[in-house]
């Protein structure tokens, strides 16, 4: 009697330090999945912003070059859409940055 | 020693030419065709049960699945959810594009490290998603480059800003791509080759060689997780655009 009260006893205690250990790992397994994740898109966001800066550019100098070939007016048109792209590009960043805000930040996005 | 840019080499393996155009078969398409087969045999092998209860293959493929559906539908709503096949589609394309070329062996190559590649995708992507808007809000979807509420003085400045914003979308979609590949990969070889000029001097180099190695274990860890990122950050921003034709802002 004694001994099957003792041995339910210790399986209960088994049992809890089983839930113990386990809600630990858990525990302790949440933070890093979420770290990794974060340093990930970290990485993401670095390349996305720079790709959308520089694109922004790019695609001004193109259409000033053209533009410059068909009106034959080198080099003003070019500064021009250099300017209007780097505008362009800045755009892009704020917005992608505002995309990327988390939710709550993000209510003031209608306004463009 | 082998440039770290051989491997961006495009190779003909058979030369075919049809009405004046070279498009033969070379090293890429042969990894266009491997990629395509492996996110067939994937997909279908792996719903070939359709179990219940899922085995590994099987939850793996509606883990993907579900990822693509959860992106899609947090970023372009329910009305997005038509266009899903072509994303899901683009998404595995490109994942498996940037996995085959971190196989170690066989010297597979990566051709999503070429902008040819990538542009076309991004200006099939570009096209599409304007003529989706054009097709959903038919000529009101001009007014997408009018941001609202400006004057109009401002407005001169303004709606070119938004033409030019607009129209680099797809350059800024396939640099990203191209320019991770590129960079990634030169990175892995650079680093490989100081190994191998190391350990040709002799007994200290040998042991030298262990510093560069240990950086390429790490670097290639790095590299698989950032094949896996560009091949989400391309579907997402994908998305972002149908999002844009699909509402408007």
């Amino acid at each position: 009697m004694t001994d099957d009260k003792k041995k339910s006893q210790d399986m209960k205690e088994t049992l809890d330090d089983l839930n113990t250990r386990v809600s630990a790992a858990r525990e302790a397994n949440k933070p890093k999945e979420a770290r990794g994740l974060n340093e990930a898109t970290a990485y993401g966001i670095a390349t996305r912003l720079v790709a959308e800066l520089v694109a922004g550019i790019v695609v001004g100098v193109l259409i000033g070059w053209y533009l410059d070939q068909l009106f034959d007016t080198k080099p003003w048109l070019m500064i021009i859409m250099v300017m209007l792209g780097a505008a362009a590009g800045i755009t892009n960043v704020m917005r992608a940055s505002k995309q990327l805000a988390p939710k709550d930040t993000n209510d003031k996005d209608d306004d463009k | 020693m082998a440039s770290p840019l051989d491997q961006f080499t495009v190779i003909k393996w058979a030369d075919i030419e049809v009405a004046g155009y070279d498009i033969s078969f070379t090293n890429s398409s042969a990894a266009m065709v491997a990629s395509v087969a492996l996110v067939a045999l994937f997909v279908t092998m792996g719903m070939r049960k359709n179990a219940l209860v899922p085995g590994r293959w099987q939850s793996s493929v509606e883990m993907c699945y579900e990822f693509v559906a959860k992106m899609l539908g947090d970023t372009a709503g329910p009305d997005g959810r038509k266009y899903f096949p072509f994303i899901f589609s683009l998404f595995m394309f490109v994942l498996f594009a940037n996995l085959i070329g971190m196989l170690p062996w066989l010297h597979p190559f990566t051709f999503t490290s070429h902008i040819a590649v990538t542009f076309a995708m991004a200006a099939f992507v570009f096209v599409g998603v304007t003529l989706i808007g054009f097709i959903t809000h038919g000529f009101k979807f001009l007014g997408f480059f009018v941001p609202h509420g400006a004057p109009w003085y401002l407005l001169l400045i303004l709606v070119p800003i938004e033409i030019i914003s607009y129209l680099s979308r797809p350059i800024s979609l396939s640099v990203r791509l191209f320019a991770n590949m590129v960079a990634g990969h030169t990175m892995l070889k650079v680093f490989g080759g100081f190994v191998v000029s190391l350990s040709a001097l002799g007994a200290a180099g040998v042991v030298g060689a262990f510093f560069p190695l240990a950086f390429i274990v790490a670097l290639t860890g790095l590299e698989l997780l950032v094949a896996c990122l560009q091949a989400y950050v391309f579907a997402m921003l994908t998305c972002l655009y149908l999002n844009d034709a699909l509402h408007m802002h």
